[in-house]
């Protein structure tokens, strides 16, 4: 249900994470949606309150205070009796509440399928597409032994499992093999003693013997197979049954949730679903690249995990993953495990001992919540984040693929390269937008060093255009969208998304020194920049927010510009709160030196153009 | 603001402690509420399901899944021993000859036998789990088939980080100070089943002396990544240890690196020395914090365990803090100032900070964040 803004003058909205519950206000001010309050309050799921709402109803007293000194006027209330009041009267309530949520560790999913790389990929794909963790696919050619996978299932106490296997008229054994294995294990649900969760969503052919088999030992869903054939992937179905589920079996469980489900309405009290954080992120990045006919990757760099998300091609394919264990701090050690120490050092600009570093990084594992005060310290974070953000797009990229399995006629050129099914959608050329957030990237002490770390992680080609989300205000407009796409995408656009500017970089091989690209920017208020740039350089050109410079771009003989391989280009480019990055240091392949020696001075240089840090630690 | 909440590890020489001790699966609880337990008593059990080991019957007999049930000599829920047929087929010309036998490869039951897959599962005797008191106390209430919780007085002290179960064991004070640090010369045999106190560093030798002289414990003020990681022959990605299985249980007080012991749990465990501990070094470091404990249990009479509620400790002007991160990482010193507005520190972050005063006068100004309250 959509409603206009008519009927959605004041909204507020809510995320409840783990630790902290974030709430804003949306308006209807002089003819346009805006968020204009942020407050927030600790999330109140464990002991000793054991009642999310408690955390709402602290976040919304903020907002409801700062909306009072903002507009001056002391009878502003949302909240009566410690209930919303909607719709809106006046001064009093608002005309919805809607609200995401992954406390308590977020959805935890099993998913099973007989092919790993294909019905066991696929049900992957729609569990992470509802937001969930995936703690482990089974398949059955994963080669485990069938007494290990029981093992494995019994250990787990996952949320939900979802099945999947055989496309329709196709195999029956192994699906019910799965699922006597399932039913073997007896699996119990994290939360809760009910019985566990479970969906089906393979070779429709199985279900009678599927439901013979689990019906007794979990509680057992149908859905339509998600891979119906080889070549099709349905994945909608089993997405929209993990959300019910979520909402009847996971939320439930979980401490004042039933209470946040009833407040959770549009203005004439239809229930809003609760929505999993990141299924809400998903939900706002697919309008805005439908809306504008984008290609998208969004990030969200956490403490524990960090979430990557990517619309491509022109059917707008949406795939999501979750790198569970990087992040910036809980995970900051598997980081250093994960890259090794000599990627982390790549990027540092200056000698430090290794012992001193392993232990400064198991230090911020085991005291979470502090923060870099030195400017070293920043430095070595920072470093740590990109090789975070490298690795965690770098698992995305392998899983963001064409379907697997399938057979497709080629023609010559493609026969040629030798390209077959389960290749990346991922494609850094047509890619538009690359949207940063999470602490490390949002609030990083220059908007410049957030520019540096998304340039230096995910190496952007041709041309691209970065931004931050400013507040993380992506979930809860993820989740206004289901009664407003207008308001959420209206408010990404002002208030959520902080433009940093665009990046141009020509992909190919160069030698450091020779030409590479030359570049005539036409600035605003008439002002031109030329300039032919050597290859292995980094420039920043001024060009502020909502600014567009008029760029004749032409690169080197062996370097090109965009996915049709022109090394000449004329286009417009978006300024920003950073402005424009030219960056000549090459891509596919992007080559550091190995020696430090050489290496240092470069980092230094490029740091120093970009004005990532003070001049004081690049001298 | 004039005060705010921060995080800090408690270390203390009187609290009162209820601990939950539950079992993972219903079972039976074996003492009441009022008597009174000491660590080592048993005082919950249950039987764990057995081991399922899947056996494809068909497969192993050369019949189909659909012929399977003309052969099969068991049926769901019945008892096995290793000799148990089950099944067999009839042979050539139905008189045994050349006749295939399947035996039951595991002790246990039936779970079940799939005619569509031709797979039966069979599951092996259950487990025994036991769950001990861990603490000396008293059962102040009992829920019912799931466990029990245990009330006492306690000298307690939480650690930073651990590893290693649960264990007890006589607190033996090796180090000569706080900052002092032990050498595996100085452990031997007299220190078999205690829990150690080294000081400000244990290193992978002391460690390794440790475990061969039969030490239960180790508490420490720091330990060296590349040691834990030679220890374990692993390196920790995530914080949730407790299930290492290396000897010993290890308990940090302070961190990575060579930290000095702080001055009041170096003290407290000074004046405990020789008294019996109950320890542990599970940390979880996400939601639901879970902090390595060292439980000192005191005498007590039944109507002081009254548990007080939880409070956060209060950063406060002329509260004690310890620094928790570079620079003057383990310093500490007393707030004199909590200005409200956000101060740009080195690194150019805006953060709220505090002003604190070193025992030679000397002031600093820190992130709020770095900091953690040191309780009274």
């Amino acid at each position: 249900m959509q409603y206009d803004e008519k009927r959605l003058t004041r909204i507020v909205a809510t995320d409840c994470g783990s630790t902290t519950t974030k709430a804003i206000l949306i308006e209807w001010v002089d003819g346009e949606f805006r968020q204009t309050i942020r407050g927030e309050a600790p999330t109140t799921v464990e002991a000793p309150l054991n009642d999310v709402t408690k955390g709402v109803e602290n976040a919304t007293q903020e907002l409801e205070e700062l909306a009072r000194l903002k507009y001056k006027n002391p009878n502003i209330k949302f909240m009566e009796d410690g209930k919303f009041v909607i719709p809106r009267k006046g001064d009093i309530g608002v005309d919805a509440y809607v609200s995401t949520s992954s406390a308590g560790g977020g959805l935890q999913m099993m998913v099973t399928g007989v092919v790993a790389s294909m019905t066991g990929e696929s049900a992957e794909r729609a569990a992470l597409g509802a937001g969930a963790i995936v703690m482990d696919l089974i398949a059955s050619n994963d080669k485990r032994m069938n007494h290990e996978k029981i093992e494995r299932i019994r250990q787990l106490r996952p949320d939900m499992i979802l099945m999947a296997g055989g496309e329709d008229g196709g195999t029956i054994k192994h699906v019910v093999e799965m699922a006597e294995l399932v039913a073997g294990a007896d699996p119990r649900s994290r939360l809760g003693s009910n019985k566990l969760p479970v969906i089906y969503a393979g070779n429709k052919d199985a279900q009678t013997a599927i439901s013979e088999t689990l019906q007794d030992k979990v509680d057992l869903m149908l859905t339509d197979n998600l891979r119906p054939k080889l070549e099709q992937e349905n994945l909608g179905p089993a997405r929209d049954k993990i959300h019910d589920l979520f909402m009847e079996h996971v939320m439930k469980q979980a401490p004042g949730y039933d209470k946040l489900m009833s407040w959770t309405v549009g203005p004439d009290h239809d229930q809003v679903p609760i929505m999993p954080t990141p299924a809400a992120v998903g939900n706002i990045m697919q309008a805005i690249a439908k809306d504008e006919s984008i290609e998208v990757v969004g990030v969200d760099i956490g403490g524990a995990t960090t979430d990557v998300f990517s619309v491509f091609t022109e059917d707008h394919v949406f795939n999501r993953t979750v790198s569970a264990n990087l992040g910036m701090s809980y995970s900051i050690s598997n980081v250093l495990a994960s890259s090794g120490l000599e990627n982390i050092l790549r990027w540092v600009p200056f000698d430090i001992d290794e012992n001193e570093l392993r232990n400064m990084i198991k230090n911020k594992m085991i005291r979470p919540t502090t923060i870099p005060s030195l400017l070293e310290e920043l430095v070595l974070e920072q470093a740590i984040a990109k090789e975070a953000l490298r690795l965690a797009f770098q698992q995305h990229k392998e899983f963001a693929v064409t379907l697997k399995g399938t057979q497709r006629q080629r023609d010559i050129s493609e026969a040629f390269s030798q390209s077959t099914s389960g290749n990346t959608i991922v494609n850094m050329m047509t890619l538009n937008l690359l949207v940063g957030s999470g602490g490390v990237l949002s609030h990083a002490p220059r908007r410049h060093q957030s520019v540096m770390m998304m340039i230096d992680a995910f190496l952007p080609e041709g041309v691209t255009r970065l931004a931050v989300d400013s507040i993380f205000m992506m979930p809860h407009l993820g989740v206004l969208s289901e009664i407003s796409t207008k308001a959420a995408t209206e408010v990404f656009r002002k208030d959520c998304m902080v433009y940093l500017g665009s990046c141009v970089a020509p992909v190919g091989k160069g030698k450091i020194g020779k030409p590479s690209l030359y570049a005539k920017l036409e600035l605003p208020g008439g002002k031109v920049w030329e300039q032919d740039i050597p290859f292995g350089e980094i420039r920043l050109i001024p060009c502020g927010e909502g600014e567009v410079a008029k760029a004749t771009l032409k690169a080197a003989p062996g370097l090109w510009l965009d996915k049709e391989k022109n090394r000449e280009l004329t286009i417009d480019l978006h300024g920003g709160v950073v402005g424009i990055v030219l960056d000549t240091r090459g891509r596919q392949p992007f080559v550091l030196p190995t020696d430090a020696a050489s290496r240092v001075p470069l980092l230094k240089k490029w740091m120093k153009e970009l004005q990532a840090y003070p001049e004081t630690i690049l001298v | 603001m004039g005060q705010s909440y921060s995080a800090g590890l408690t270390v203390t020489d009187n609290i009162i402690l209820r601990k939950e001790r539950i079992l993972p699966l219903k079972g039976q609880v074996l003492v009441k509420k009022g008597d009174k337990v000491k660590g080592e008593d048993v005082v919950a059990e249950t039987l764990l399901p057995g081991k399922v080991v899947p056996l494809n019957l068909a497969n192993k007999l050369g019949v189909t899944p659909a012929q399977l049930e003309n052969y099969i000599k068991i049926k769901p829920g019945q008892a096995l021993t290793k000799q148990t047929v089950l099944a067999e087929t009839k042979g050539l010309f139905g008189l045994g000859i050349m006749k295939n036998e399947v035996k039951s490869p595991v002790e246990g039951e039936v779970e079940s036998i799939s005619s569509l897959t031709g797979q039966v599962l069979l599951r092996e005797p259950r487990i025994p789990v036991q769950v001990k008191a861990f603490l000396d106390g008293v059962i102040s209430d009992v829920i019912e088939h799931e466990g029990v919780i245990i009330e006492n007085k306690s000298a307690y002290i939480q650690g930073i980080f651990g590893i290693g179960d649960e264990t007890t064991g006589k607190i033996k004070v090796l180090a000569k100070s706080p900052s002092d640090e032990t050498k595996a010369s100085e452990i031997n045999d007299s220190d078999r089943d205690c829990v150690i106190v080294v000081g400000s560093f244990v290193s992978y030798d002391v460690i390794q002396t440790a475990v061969k002289h039969g030490v239960r414990a180790i508490i420490t003020g720091g330990i060296d990544d590349q040691d834990l990681k030679r220890l374990l022959g692993y390196d920790i990605g995530v914080a949730i240890t407790g299930h290492e299985r290396i000897g010993l249980t290890i308990v940090c007080t302070e961190g990575f690196g060579k930290i000095k012991m702080a001055d009041k749990t170096y003290d407290l465990l000074k004046r405990f020395d020789g008294a019996h501990c109950s320890i542990h070094g599970r940390t979880q470091i996400r939601a639901g914090v879970i902090r390595p404990e060292i439980i000192i249990p005191l005498e007590f009479k039944e109507e002081e365990l009254v548990v007080p509620d939880a409070k956060l400790p209060i950063l406060e002007t002329g509260a004690m803090i310890r620094i928790i991160r570079q620079p003057n990482f383990g310093s500490i010193a007393k707030v004199v100032g909590l200005p409200e507005e956000l101060t740009k520190v080195e690194s150019e972050t805006l953060v709220r900070i505090l002003e604190a005063e070193f025992a030679d006068g000397t002031r600093v100004r820190i992130p709020r964040a770095n900091v953690e309250v040191i309780e009274s």
